[in-house]
């Protein structure tokens, strides 16, 4: 880890931008796929057809989505935070449909004969029923999202991968390690942090 | 287009170099996650602490494996098929455990009634009932072996994602659009194949 004392500056510098690579392309994605998927969830065809549509842009390759955007909108941080953002689309869409539409129906009835308006009711009855599903999808688009910030550097959007790319360019063994060690130690943070929250909300739901 | 129709050799090759990595790292996964799952299946001890370290290796980002890999075993395609074997066994591996614990107990307790020994009931009753959940498994596994081998690129295994790196170096925007575009209809061939499989498969349960 000679290259991490030597170059404390370069490597905090990496760290921030794949954090704001991410952070911001995950806040875009759920920004759109929350509101979408409350939207959808109620609409059984437009759901459906959202839910295959989900899944056909979750099976296309990380690397493609990137690469794919240089074209359009060129070279930088905006295409890989545009990219990373429809990375974390899907999981969130799908799991906010699934979860809304498998809301225990008794529950929602109580609420209609409450008289709560369809606004409240998908606020204080579905959204909070459907929320461990929908936190599910937020932690399999977060550790996808960190995982695929890696690959900005291809397209020049900075971030840890930057570190692997140069090592391996000028045959820097610490400099890649040093990069590589990085990017896995945040996306296994990543996933163990919001996968102890998720149980946790899990037993706070159930125990309600 | 121009660049295409000249170039249909070399993506032609790539296509072929990219569906020979994820075939032969799903073919030699298969072959490691199905006896180490048959052995660990009955040890829930074993069992809990192998899907414990097989789920750390599959959130392991792809870039970072292939860059933890390269002071270890160079560059090319065979430390490219390690890391991708890397990533298809835990998925097989938790497809099969989950397949097997599904089996209900008293299927296997009738089994044993009829007389069927160990090796029998393994191969005709709790394998085939954990079909549907391996198969789940394996196109889990493929799709996202072909999203993985496109990053093996980036330690010269050739393939689909050496027309997007090296279209993406020289500023050639037909070559990275046929290079995405191509490993994305891959992508999408194989999990659509193994999608109409999975359901015509008899639901298990």
């Amino acid at each position: 880890m000679e290259w991490l004392r030597a170059n404390p500056g370069l490597f905090l510098g990496a760290v921030g931008d794949h954090l704001l690579l991410s952070l911001t392309g995950l806040a875009i994605g759920i920004a759109l796929a929350l509101p979408l998927g409350i939207a959808l969830a109620h609409r059984p065809r437009l759901a459906e057809a959202s839910i295959m549509l989900a899944g056909a842009l979750r099976t296309i390759p990380s690397l493609a989505v990137l690469a794919a955007l240089l074209p359009l909108l060129g070279v930088g941080f905006t295409p890989s935070v545009i990219a990373l953002a429809l990375l974390a689309l899907p999981p969130v869409l799908v799991n906010t449909v699934i979860g809304i539409r498998t809301a225990d129906r008794a529950a929602l009835e109580a609420a209609r004969g409450l008289g709560m308006t369809g606004l409240q009711r998908a606020l204080r009855v579905e959204l909070p029923l459907a929320a461990p599903l929908i936190f599910s999808g937020l932690r399999v688009a977060a550790v996808q999202v960190v995982s695929a910030a890696a690959l900005a550097t291809f397209i020049g959007g900075g971030g840890l991968g930057d570190l692997v790319t140069q090592g391996l360019a000028l045959l820097d063994t610490g400099r890649m390690l040093v990069g590589a060690i990085a990017i896995a130690l945040l996306a296994l943070a990543t996933e163990a942090a919001l996968g102890m929250l998720e149980r946790h909300l899990a037993t706070r739901v159930r125990g309600a | 287009m121009r660049w295409t129709s000249r170039n249909l050799d070399t993506i032609g090759a790539a296509l072929l170099t990219h569906a020979e990595l994820v075939a032969a790292a799903l073919a030699l996964a298969l072959l490691i996650a199905l006896p180490l799952g048959l052995l660990v299946a009955r040890r829930p001890g074993l069992r809990t602490a192998l899907l414990g370290s097989a789920s750390i290796l599959y959130s392991l980002p792809t870039l970072a494996l292939f860059a933890l890999l390269v002071p270890v075993l160079g560059l090319g395609f065979a430390p490219a098929l390690l890391a991708l074997v890397t990533y298809a066994v835990p998925v097989l591996l938790r497809a099969l455990l989950a397949g097997l614990a599904s089996v209900p107990p008293a299927v296997v307790d009738a089994a044993e009634g009829m007389g069927l020994t160990h090796r029998q009931r393994l191969f005709r009753v709790e394998l085939p009932l954990a079909l549907p959940a391996l198969l789940g498994g394996l196109r889990v596994a493929s799709v996202t072996l072909v999203s993985a081998a496109t990053v093996a690129a980036y330690i010269s295994a050739g393939g689909l994602g050496t027309l997007i790196l090296s279209g993406l170096d020289q500023g050639h925007t037909e070559k990275i659009l046929v290079g995405a575009g191509l490993v994305t209809l891959l992508a999408l061939l194989i999990d659509g194949t193994l999608g109409a499989l999975q359901r015509r498969l008899p639901a298990s349960g």
